[in-house]
């Protein structure tokens, strides 16, 4: 196999490159020109499906597919791009958006004219604050260059480009909670159907595309579709931006291509060099919270988006693997995944507002070391019964809470077990008598010897 | 935590006081107008305005926004208890946040929150007597592979240890930011002072109910 040569990444480090003239010198804009003077909308989403592009932004949906869900009859079309980035150990777009600002504009404009859009809104989180005003320079800059606005490289076609700040939700990440938000009301996710591409923002038609995939739509039309598709593994093309952080020796963010595998990311010279200070590999959650923990064992798994299924994980995520050393206390870390989640519970389904909330209650006292061993049970029972995947749901954070939770504590059993049975005796007591005094006040209650271990 | 019920007989604010809105932000909230369907969808930008001239948004300035916006002014009060990076209580000039999701969690960001409040005297969710500092977490702030960091108002502090905290908060310039900001969201020249004068106490009764 050729060496892997990056792309997305190729940029970074080039003095100035956050100016419009230095991002014109390394080739800048001359693709979208290209796309715009010569291609035809209908045309650039059709080489887009062909690529197998596949969203970066961690459900994996085909980007093509995602456009021509679009009615053809339509007059105002949004463009959403995501950039939420909230998902614990990922930061792959605030690498993209303040090395490389130019880079994501131009992907915007491709995708804004493949798609026809009208107005294109970038939904950035609010923390990030440094990269708000690089991107927004960059922006004005190309506004005055005319790449945005009216009659773009002097063709008929006019996009209008504004940056939307959020104000620290992880659901406005979810595409409807983002089109929620961006209508100025709580970020509380809609249910679908109809989606997005038939009513979104506005009640318009409206494609919600992660920061990376617009990346890589630029340099599919660059170097073309072929060679697109000869990246990556056979479901999953194209390069990707992997991110590795935790106690390794170089955390960062690396471009390869799709299909690198966990023990490559963390031990792999090119990327993670290793651990630090001697310490070992317990898991790797390898991409952003949600999808689920990988024992050392199992760090061979190809971060792709079908083999990572093979591993009980619920899918590619966002490709931000988290290294948890052997010195970290399992408990501690179920306690902060769990707590995540029912912090950022939007609160509509009753079944992810409380599930996540007992999560978090029982991961407490596990972590407390008040736990018992039919907690385990109990974490895995709630897991399956929230979500999108029971059909419960409107948005899938409750999934994305259960698979980290179901996976951490089926992986993990032993050990969960082995601090669970050292535990003092009378600790569950304890801990009862300390947080609902009220249960020992009543005098059946009081009686009655706690459930124990 | 126990809930602290809001005082439902006095009036939330007084309504015949001068207003906090000057001209100035009304005509920034105002140039938001041409980039959206409706005037709602202006309404994040504007509580980012509002906070960055304020330096948290009131009762009293929510209804005066809702009062531009043409909204009710529950709507404004509904959208701003969603999101935990606007606050509706004074805080310190200088609010530093403290990440604490795993990346940073096992790079030790625990250590870094306690030597903070040591330093500080304070707790989370509480603010120094001269008004200073305030103390908050959020979650993920999308730099884990610099844990474990903090953001204090706009400067990400990155690969923070215990011992460097003092030297942070003594630095009169923790909290200005490389590139320069951007006129946009910027506060308005004429505007009032931020808070951070006078020393304030713990968080009001909304934010308590939210965080317990």
């Amino acid at each position: 196999m050729a060496k892997f040569e990056p792309v997305l990444t190729k940029n970074f480090g080039i003095d100035g490159i956050r100016t419009i003239d230095v991002y014109r010198k390394q080739g800048g804009y001359k693709t979208a020109e290209k796309v715009l003077k010569e291609m035809s909308p209908e045309k650039v989403i059709e080489d887009v499906k062909s690529s197998g592009l596949r969203g970066r932004g961690g459900a994996g949906f085909p980007a093509g597919m995602k456009w021509s869900f679009l009615p053809p009859d339509r007059k105002i079309t949004y463009l959403c791009v995501n950039a939420d980035e909230s998902e614990p150990g990922t930061f792959c777009n605030r690498v993209l958006m303040e090395e490389d600002p130019h880079q994501l504009l131009e992907g915007i404009l491709i995708a804004g004219f493949a798609t026809k859009t009208t107005t294109a809104y970038i939904y950035m989180r609010v923390e990030f604050h440094e990269q708000f005003h690089i991107l927004q320079k960059a922006l004005d800059e190309a506004y005055a260059a005319g790449y945005f606005g009216k009659n773009v490289f002097g063709t008929d076609y006019s996009i209008d480009c504004y940056i939307h700040r959020g104000a620290g939700a992880y659901v406005c990440g979810e595409e409807t909670g983002l089109i929620e938000s961006l209508e100025g009301k709580r970020g509380w996710p809609r249910i679908k159907p109809p989606f997005p591409a038939i009513e979104g923002a506005f009640m318009k038609p409206t494609v919600v595309n992660n920061v990376e995939t617009l990346c890589c739509v630029k340099h599919i039309f660059e170097r073309g579709v072929s060679w697109f598709t000869s990246i990556g593994t056979d479901t999953s093309k194209g390069p990707k931006l992997y991110t590795v952080s935790g106690p390794v020796n170089r955390p960062g963010c690396f471009e390869a291509a799709l299909g690198l595998t966990a023990r490559d990311l963390i031990f792999g010279d090119d990327y993670g060099r290793g651990m630090r200070d001697g310490k070992k590999v317990k898991g790797c959650i390898p991409g952003g919270l949600s999808v689920g923990v990988l024992t050392e064992a199992e760090l061979d798994c190809h971060l792709c988006f079908d083999d990572v299924r093979n591993y009980g994980l619920l899918g590619l995520g966002t490709a931000g693997a988290i290294v948890i050393p052997d010195d970290a206390d399992i408990r501690h870390v179920l306690k902060n995944i769990a707590r995540f989640y029912s912090h950022e519970s939007c609160g509509q389904c009753t079944q992810c507002r409380e599930g996540t909330n007992w999560m978090y209650k029982i991961a407490s006292r596990i972590a407390a070391g008040a736990g018992r061993i039919s907690d385990l049970d109990l974490l895995a029972d709630i897991t399956t019964n929230m979500g999108m995947m029971p059909g419960l749901s409107i948005c899938g954070l409750p999934d994305g809470a259960a698979f980290p939770i179901r996976t951490i504590v089926q992986k993990f059993r032993a050990e969960f077990e082995e601090h669970i049975r050292n535990q003092k005796p009378g600790a569950v007591e304890a801990v009862i008598r300390k947080t609902n005094p009220a249960a020992y006040a009543l005098p059946i209650l009081g009686q009655r010897a706690p459930v124990g271990v | 935590m126990a809930w602290k019920a809001l005082d439902r007989t006095k009036a939330p604010y007084d309504k015949d006081a001068a207003p906090v809105l000057s001209d100035a932000v009304r005509e920034k909230i105002r140039s938001f107008f041409p980039r959206y369907e409706t005037k709602r969808a202006a309404l994040l930008p504007a509580l980012h305005v509002v906070q960055d001239t304020l330096g948290h948004v009131s009762l009293k300035a929510m209804a005066e926004i809702a009062e531009v916006l043409e909204i009710p002014p529950s709507s404004v009060l509904d959208t701003l208890t969603f999101y935990t990076h606007f606050w509706d209580h004074e805080k310190g000039g200088k609010v530093i946040v403290g990440c604490r999701s795993l990346s940073c969690q096992l790079m030790g960001a625990e250590k870094v929150l306690d030597a903070i409040k040591s330093e500080l005297g304070i707790d989370e969710h509480e603010t120094t007597k001269d008004g200073k500092y305030s103390l908050i977490t959020e979650e993920c702030l999308a730099a884990c592979d610099h844990g474990p960091c903090l953001l204090i108002n706009e400067k990400l502090h990155k690969c923070v240890k215990p011992e460097d905290v003092a030297k942070i908060l003594k630095d009169e310039k923790n909290a200005v930011i490389d590139p320069p900001r951007s006129d946009l969201f910027d506060a308005p020249k004429d505007a009032p002072p931020a808070a951070g004068a006078g020393g304030v106490g713990k968080t009001s009764d909304i934010q308590e109910m939210r965080e317990s």
